[in-house]
């Protein structure tokens, strides 16, 4: 069972490493909730699979659920949606303010890669050449 | 523990000027004037009386015992005396201010800055633990930054101020060193336990590094050659700050650090052969140099400077009397340049130049400002009468005859001498050409005297350089002994203070002093002419320039190389860095530890289904994420497939919150995929998207291989001990909820917070932003303009009253049964999601006028409120107190604190969700009253459209 739950998140964490790699922010967003959840699950599984153990304090019963791990996850889960609700805003903002959602945001258009910028000078330069020309 | 409040007064109180801020300049003054002098009241009132008894009072603060780390504070002498002058001169400075600043508009800056400034340097001077010390110096850094650049809107300002905390800010890191060293010593940053290992710390083989790294920290801080150019650039602080800072106060700093440390690390051939070349030299060429300014405020610069020196000089010399003249110099020098600092203000304010070679004819126009500057300028200058006077003499003294120089005894007092020339020639200079050479600019308006309260400091200070200068034993003779001893102890030397001690070698050094500076100033013209520009540039600063350049532009080359603008390129090393360091533990020798086959469980049936589910979830995810809300809904699956593994691993809390919080998230999401594009395209460069699938199959495998390895591990937990005592100590069997609302309350409060904290962050952004709504979905067709369903509508309103029951009652039951603050949180943020949802945002809004910034504020409140109560019965921060109570009908009830502190969790919870889904809900342009559902864009049918 162990190697079977080990190889679901690990999918499941491939598949949001790869999202987030995307150069659009919707799929960061997808890709930072899949690895979250991924995450969950690891930092819960920390204490082990515990299969119908008891989680509430009950009398008479010794064996419980490993609380810790479960306290940490649940806090969280409710901070990962704050999280997810933040860059989603962001993602929102940026796409009204910049017109399109790639996540280089701005510096997209104007990339400073070596065989962008001298082209870019060259027809700024050629604009100012015929500027000249006809005055 | 009065000790306490001299220095914390200002530094906590700084503050208050700029609350006052729109109250007038009268105000805030005011406001700075008092706090600057209950500090003085308390010191005059309380301090002085026993530290002229000769006691040394200490105040103790226990900051980080484990560290060794106290807020310990001493009132010496030494201390004593330091106080007087940043209180006494900040005082006279905040009053010259008021006048000097006028209607400037940021007048309440200022003064807070002055009184921050004023209360580090407070600290400094009191300071008995060393670190404490150098925390104090580091704050007279930033803050004299603050001040220098004052007039941000000038590029001179802005240059001197960042020069002067790159020079200062550096030596405060040395500092920091040498202190570090030297504690380590003797085991204790306590300077009395310094002053009592003297023998120690000077015979072990780290002395000379601590000692260098330290003496680097003062001759910064004092504008010590070679670091002397930054106070020139602070030159372009508002007069009142020069007056403060670059006379009396943190350029002193240094020249404090050096008396104060000499018990404990002075008087060695090292400090002897470091400290006095370093201030001869600054005494001598500093003075040259200052001969040479025709800006005036440049001019008392490098006379601070070269003043400097000569202190450093005799503190480097560490004999006896050598300490008392530099000590007597400390105050002379602080009275007489604060008052040129002031007069130069003043005719920089009344003429609008400090330019030597435009000034000129002032003794007609500005009598009295001419009688005190002039006064001051014969002070500087050191002629007799004058307080000047007396502690040249005495150092001139104290320069000969020094043993440890052998045969090049002679070199002291020739460098001291020609120091003293040069100051006499430009103490003429200044007053000379400034108000008694002829006009040489006609000016339109005549500038004339300022107002009488704007000179009172000036003359307050002249007046005490005549005093003193004319009855020294009695004007300072008592505070100079008071002092003295406080540094010397048992080393006291016998002196008197007197105007004329006989035909002495220092006499005769005085009077060629006076010949020679008279000389050069009548050959002045010549001498302007054949310096020229010469050696005016110091070289230093052109090599500080240079450095920082260069720091600066291989800071840019590198970043620029990290961080191209392009999220997956960083994203991606990120990534292969933690690939890197995450894959350690399974090396090779380490591998066999970490994967070795131990105890498994066999697959089960349940489990196995929502693993798939789970895996099935995330690769749909994958290979749908350019149709976006496909992508959306399978990721939805995911996620309500962790909370089915949750639920089945007996964490039930777990996934009751997995499930709420997966409806709000898909909620969110799709109320702004609503304004994003739906497709995401298709992106060129196939060898990236090949070297970032490689990457994640690694990560995946990682991160699989790693779950594996602590799964097979036999369990060690520490939960035990929150098993056995959940009951008995936090009076809940639901140990998840005890854990969270009790034993690590204080976690959660932070993380309620940060979640308050996202949703302002959100409102910020989407604070008068509107998004064009769409008219077309992604195929080109128009959206239908059906109104809401009517069954979900019908059927919402119901529900809600259900769902808000239903969350009281997981709310109240949370500390023993699954549920609790952030679960109910969840479900009645979904139910009321729902009402907008189902009959849109118009209908819902008329119905729920919460302000719900005000609910996340409430419940923060209460959270924290909750956890100050049981402070107030002398218990830690958050300890919960529980007992039950009979209620009729119902029976016993718990109730416990930590409720109370779950309640404001569950507000908090609620309010952010609220103002994200409600934000998010009205970016298209809704009209709040508007009932209209039409009108709504019901983030639901993108869903069906789509």
């Amino acid at each position: 069972m162990e190697a079977f739950f080990a190889a679901a998140i690990g999918i499941v964490a491939a598949c949001g490493v790869y999202l987030l790699l995307r150069p659009r922010t919707f799929s960061v967003v997808l890709g930072l909730t899949l690895l979250s959840y991924a995450v969950n699950l690891f930092l819960f599984s920390v204490g082990r699979l515990q299969h119908g153990k008891a989680p509430i304090l009950t009398p008479g019963v010794t064996d419980y659920a490993d609380p810790i791990p479960q306290a940490l996850v649940l806090t969280a889960i409710v901070i990962g949606l704050a999280m997810t609700a933040f860059v989603v805003v962001l993602a929102l903002r940026m796409n009204a303010d910049v017109g399109h959602d790639h996540a280089d945001g701005d510096a997209h258009d104007d990339a400073p890669t070596k065989g962008v910028r001298p082209k870019g000078d060259r027809t700024k330069r050629a604009r100012t050449k015929s500027q000249e020309r006809r005055s | 523990m009065s000790v306490l409040l001299v220095p914390l007064l200002p530094l906590l109180l700084g503050w208050i000027p700029l609350v006052l801020g729109r109250r007038g300049h009268v105000t805030t003054a005011w406001s700075a004037g008092l706090v600057a002098a209950a500090s003085f009241a308390i010191l005059l009132g309380v301090h002085a009386p026993a530290v002229f008894a000769g006691e040394v009072a200490f105040a103790w603060v226990r900051w980080a015992p484990s560290l060794g780390l106290d807020l310990a504070f001493r009132m010496d002498g030494l201390a004593f005396l330091f106080c007087l002058l940043v209180l006494g001169i900040g005082l006279l400075v905040i009053l010259y201010a008021y006048f000097y600043l006028g209607d400037t508009k940021y007048h309440a800056r200022f003064y807070a800055f002055l009184l921050v400034f004023m209360g580090a340097m407070l600290g400094v001077v009191t300071s008995e633990h060393m670190i404490g010390l150098v925390v104090f110096w580091e704050i007279t850094s930033v803050s004299s930054f603050l001040l220098v650049g004052f007039n941000n809107d000038t590029e001179a300002a802005r240059r001197g101020a960042r020069r002067a905390l790159g020079v200062t800010g550096l030596g405060g890191l040395c500092l920091l060193g040498g202190v570090i060293v030297i504690g380590h010593l003797v085991d204790s940053f306590e300077l009395s336990v310094w002053i009592a290992q003297r023998s120690v710390i000077v015979a072990n083989a780290w002395y000379p590094a601590g000692l260098v790294l330290i003496l680097l920290g003062a001759f910064t801080k004092s504008a010590q050659m070679p670091f002397h150019f930054w106070l020139p650039g602070a030159m372009s602080a508002p007069t009142p700050a020069s007056a403060y800072l670059h006379s009396a106060t943190m350029v002193k700093a240094g020249v404090f650090l050096l008396v104060r440390l000499s018990p404990a690390l002075g008087d060695t051939s090292l400090w002897f052969f470091i400290v006095v070349p370093v201030g001869l030299v600054t005494m001598m060429v500093a003075a040259y140099i200052a001969m040479f300014q025709h800006d005036i405020k440049g001019l008392l610069a490098y006379s601070t400077i070269s003043h400097l020196g000569l202190i450093t000089a005799l503190f480097g010399i560490s004999e006896p009397l050598a300490i008392v003249a530099g000590l007597l110099h400390i105050i002379n020098h602080a009275t007489f340049k604060a008052s040129l600092f002031m007069a130069a203000g003043i005719v920089d304010h009344e003429v609008h130049t400090r330019d030597l070679r435009e000034l000129g004819g002032l003794r007609r126009l500005m009598p009295v400002t001419t009688v005190l500057a002039s006064i001051a300028a014969a002070a500087m200058a050191g002629v007799p009468l004058l307080n000047g006077f007396l502690s040249k003499e005495m150092a001139f003294q104290e320069t000969l005859g020094l043993s440890r120089l052998g045969e090049m005894q002679w070199v002291a007092p020739f460098v001291v001498t020609l120091g003293g020339i040069f100051s006499v020639a430009y103490s003429l200079r200044f007053a000379w050409e400034a108000f008694f050479a002829e006009p040489k600019v006609q000016r339109e308006h005549p500038p004339h005297d300022p107002p009488r309260w704007m000179q009172a400091p000036v003359f307050v200070l002249v007046g005490l350089c005549v005093v003193v200068g004319v009855m020294p034993a009695v004007a300072v003779g008592g505070l100079l002994e008071v002092v003295a001893t406080s540094v010397l102890g048992d080393r006291m030397p016998e002196y008197h203070l007197a105007i004329y001690h006989g035909v002495n070698t220092a006499l005769f050094m005085s009077i060629m002093a006076f010949a020679v500076g008279g000389l050069i100033f009548s050959w002045r013209r010549r001498v302007l002419d054949w310096q020229g520009g010469g050696i005016l540039e110091p070289t230093a600063a052109n090599a500080y320039h240079n450095f920082f350049g260069r720091v600066i532009r291989i800071g840019r080359v590198v970043t620029h190389q990290l961080h191209d603008h392009s999220l997956s390129r960083y994203s991606a090393v990120l990534f292969s860095l933690l690939l890197v360091v995450g894959s350690s533990p399974f090396w090779p020798h380490e591998a066999r530890d970490a994967l070795v086959l131990r105890t498994t469980t066999a697959l089960q049936a349940a489990p196995v289904a929502f693993c798939s589910l789970l895996a099935f979830g995330a690769i749909a995810t994958l290979v749908f994420h350019r149709r976006r809300i496909w992508a959306l809904l399978f990721m939805g699956v995911s996620g309500l497939a962790s909370a089915l593994l949750f639920a089945d691993y007996s964490a039930p809390d777990l996934a009751l919150t997995q499930i709420s919080v997966e409806f709000g998230t898909t909620v969110l999401i799709l109320l702004a995929l609503y304004y994003l594009p739906w497709k995401t395209p298709r992106e060129p460069r196939a060898p990236a998207r090949t070297m970032h699938a490689v990457i994640a199959v690694l990560c995946g495998t990682g991160i699989a291989a790693l779950t594996y390895g602590v799964l097979t591990r036999p369990l060690e937990s520490i939960s035990d001990f929150y098993v056995a005592t959940s009951k008995t100590h936090g009076g809940g069997t639901n140990i998840v909820n005890v854990i969270l609302v009790d034993y690590r309350g204080t976690d959660t409060l932070g993380e309620i917070t940060v979640l308050a904290i996202a949703a302002l962050s959100i409102t910020g952004m989407l604070s008068g932003f509107r998004a064009r709504r769409p008219t077309v979905d992604s195929a080109g067709r128009a959206w239908s303009p059906d109104t809401h369903p009517h069954l979900l509508a019908v059927m919402a309103r119901p529900l809600l009253s259900l769902v808000l029951l239903v969350a009281v009652f997981v709310l109240l039951r949370g500390h023993n049964l699954p549920g609790g603050g952030f679960i109910a949180a969840l479900m009645t943020a979904v139910a009321l999601i729902l009402q907008f949802l189902a009959n849109g945002y118009g209908f819902a809004r008329a119905r729920l006028r919460f302000d719900f910034v005000k609910v996340v504020a409430i419940g923060l409140a209460l959270a924290l409120f909750t956890g100050l109560g049981s402070l107030l019965f002398g218990q830690p921060f958050l300890t919960s107190n529980y007992g039950y109570f009979p209620i009729p009908l119902v029976g016993d009830v718990e109730l416990a604190t930590a409720m109370l502190f779950d309640l404001g969790v569950y507000l908090t919870v609620v309010g952010v969700i609220m103002i994200m889904a409600i934000r998010l809900g009205r970016i298209g342009g809704v009209e709040d009253a508007e009932p209209e559902p039409e009108l709504v864009p019901a983030p639901a049918e993108p869903g069906e459209a789509g």
